[in-house]
């Protein structure tokens, strides 16, 4: 008993108020030094001046669902520019009242990213339901079948041309870019020079130019009489572009190699595909997983540029509401919606990189 | 062998396209609907509605070509075009007639192989100032700092206009419309020059609409045409004689609401233009209920003017260079005999 006593007594005696909990963390990451007191207050200043005029501005003095008039006379945001002309930003010149078709293809789409985020799920299952998957997306977006009312890919826009674009333009210019990078090491040098030279010409060039000429040029060169779809041609432009891309960064992964484990797969009696497929990708595409996915995000947020070539984008269908009268001037509100939108996707992309990292531990290396 | 395959893909790409080679009118049949270039942001020319529904004046002028060639206003697909695009795709044939607000100039004419048909809109640039400056003529403007847009006519428009009247002034630049009427409202400069009927927009976005006032001078012809290409005559017929017919319609007062009454009208000029007397059509490689078509899905010129760019919209336009000729404007039509 009275060693318990004594125990008692000693967690009696508790630290300075001022040296734990939450006046000591202020203290000691807040206040440790003039310097330091002096830039905590210059924020704490700046914070009481923005914050609360800016959630007077954005939440309470704001207009949710109102006429452009209406809004013209409150003081707030006006946030009735996104919510009133929203069916014409996210699904643009789409049939109104088939708007349920891109919607249920957006749907799909997010289930299936979902769905593959777990690296337990890459099985034959998950690659058969992309299948179907997207050959269903196909014909929700194009009809034709099925008693499906035909849209023509010219209609289609705003976020769901945005996801196609992106989607279709990552997924295909990353093997692009593997094997880019592949062969750009190369033995063989007719192979290796016809990669340096793709490699360079593209990344020596903006994306803005290829799309310039893809959307101008190249019509110009084909016979008279033949057109390519022009989401078509700004899509093979964004493919080619990121692949290039990718390529320099894989080529880095594959150079971080050692020597060794070319040698030692060689001597296993691997040829080149075994050698490459079971050896040297795996661990090269591991180390360049940050890399990649900022290319990757950079090449999602550059789909926009397709603006440049009236493609209606979801941020063209956005520009194209400011225009009208009734919401001209309510520009701030419709693109703080955009970056949201544009943030949503880009941050879940590095999310997931994160989360992937850590599952092939790719941070020990 | 891949380079064969690819070899054989070439040839077969090149054999399809000289399939296509015939007339226009032919193509457009074929396909079965017009493509048409429009602007795609311009409200009250073109520019979609909540729904995504093409609307305005130039969107109308292309409706009135399909009603004209399939009988139906809908058959057509709009492809909407920046200021770079617009005259590639034209050629190229990615698109049948271009109604791209486009003003039309001997240089766009002869070394861009094009043809502007029959002007659907006189515009012309002028100045927007706030009334509390107490300017009456841009002539008072001398030192003025101007919001312009950058690379366009309007700019070089402006910088002629100012030095050969002798007087300074200081442009302040800014690429997006959107940010340059936030810099007008602001105060940022005295004044705000553009195509007329792009200042009436601005203007009706303003705080407060009344404190700003046009200014009676307009410093540029701006004459805005449908284009077709090059080489293609009866095209150009149809497309020119199309727009001819909605300023005709206005002038022998046919409009949308009382065309099948005109049917029974005994003048022989609305005989003859409506297809009672038959010929017309036949001549333009059409059917000759064609302008019947066009006044019945789209409505006569005064009914589209006042429909996207009129009094009663937001952008509240006079009708001014735009009326029929026997009312003081420009409109005028060549005889349909």
């Amino acid at each position: 008993m009275a060693s318990a006593e004594v125990h008692d007594k000693i967690e009696d005696l508790k630290p300075p108020v001022i040296q734990v909990g939450v006046i000591g963390w202020i203290r000691s990451n807040l206040f440790n030094g003039w310097l330091n007191s002096l830039l905590t207050l210059v924020t704490l200043y700046i914070l009481i001046k923005t914050v609360p005029p800016f959630i007077r501005w954005a939440f309470l003095d704001a207009a949710w669902n109102t006429s452009g008039q209406a809004c013209r006379a409150s003081q707030g945001a006006c946030w009735s520019v996104v919510t009133k002309n929203l069916r014409f930003i996210i699904f643009g010149f789409y049939p109104y009242h088939l708007h349920w078709r891109p919607l249920l293809a957006m749907i799909m789409l997010f289930v299936l990213l979902f769905l593959s985020r777990e690296r337990t799920n890459w099985k034959p299952w998950l690659f058969y339901s992309w299948l179907v998957g997207l050959a269903a997306m196909g014909l929700l977006m194009r009809g034709g079948l099925l008693g499906l009312e035909p849209v023509e890919s010219s209609q289609w826009g705003g976020l769901p041309l945005t996801l196609l674009l992106s989607v279709f333009g990552l997924a295909a210019a990353y093997p692009l870019g593997v094997v880019l990078a592949l062969g750009r090491r190369s033995r063989m040098p007719a192979i290796r020079y016809l990669c340096v030279v793709y490699i360079e010409l593209i990344r020596g060039v903006p994306l803005i130019s290829l799309l310039f000429m893809a959307s101008i040029i190249f019509p110009l060169f084909l016979p008279e009489g033949l057109t390519i779809n022009k989401i078509l041609r700004a899509q093979v432009a964004i493919i080619l572009f990121t692949a290039a891309y990718i390529a320099e960064v894989v080529r880095g992964g594959l150079q971080a190699m050692p020597k060794g484990q070319y040698e030692a797969a060689e001597s296993l009696g691997l040829n080149y595909y075994q050698t490459m497929r079971l050896v040297i990708l795996p661990q090269a595409l591991k180390i360049v997983i940050p890399p990649t996915v900022s290319i990757l995000i950079s090449a999602f947020k550059d789909t926009s540029l397709v603006v440049i070539i009236a493609l209606f984008d979801v941020l063209k269908t956005t520009q194209s509401v400011l225009s009208n009268p009734e919401w001209m001037g309510f520009s701030r509100e419709a693109y703080i919606f955009l970056a949201l939108l544009y943030f949503l996707g880009c941050f879940s992309m590095s999310n997931y990189s994160r989360k992937l990292e850590k599952e092939l531990s790719a941070g020990e290396l | 062998m891949k380079l064969a395959k690819l070899l054989i893909v070439m040839v077969a790409v090149l054999a399809l396209a000289s399939v296509s080679m015939a007339g226009t009118l032919d193509d457009v049949r074929a396909k079965g609907y017009l493509r048409a270039g429009v602007n795609g942001s311009v409200f009250g020319f073109s520019m979609p509605d909540k729904k995504g529904v093409w609307k305005g004046l130039d969107v109308d002028t292309a409706k009135a070509v399909a009603a004209a060639v399939f009988g139906d206003a809908n058959k057509v697909k709009f492809v909407p075009l920046t200021a770079v695009q617009r005259l590639p795709a034209l050629q190229s044939g990615e698109i049948d007639v271009l109604c791209r607000n486009t003003t039309q100039t001997l240089t766009r004419e002869t070394k861009n192989g094009l043809n502007f048909v029959h002007v659907n809109y006189y515009d012309g640039q002028g100045f927007l100032v706030p009334k509390k400056l107490g300017i009456k003529s841009a002539k008072e403007l001398d030192g003025a700092t101007v919001c312009v847009l950058p690379g366009t006519t309007t700019e070089m428009n402006a910088a002629d206009y100012f030095r050969s009247h002798g007087m300074k002034w200081k442009p302040v630049v800014i690429e997006n419309t959107a940010e340059l009427n936030k810099a007008f409202f602001a105060g940022r400069c005295d004044c705000l020059t553009s195509d007329a009927s792009q200042l009436a927009a601005q203007r009706s976005v303003a705080p407060n609409p009344k404190d700003y006032v046009l200014l009676p001078e307009i410093i540029s012809k701006e004459p805005l045409a449908p284009v077709v290409r090059h080489g293609d005559d009866q095209w150009y017929d149809i497309v020119n004689w199309t727009v001819m017919a909605l300023i005709e319609a206005e002038e022998l007062g046919i409009t949308s609401k009382n065309v099948d009454k005109m049917l029974k009208s005994k003048n022989p000029q609305i005989q003859r233009f409506l297809g009672v007397t038959p010929g017309m059509g036949k001549a333009l490689g059409l059917d000759d209920k064609w302008a019947y078509n066009i006044i019945k899905q789209v409505g006569n010129y005064g009914e589209i003017f006042e429909r996207n760019v009129g009094v009663n919209t937001p952008l509240g336009l006079e009708r001014g260079l735009n009326a029929l000729w026997t009312k003081g404007g420009l409109m005028y039509a060549a005889p349909f005999r």
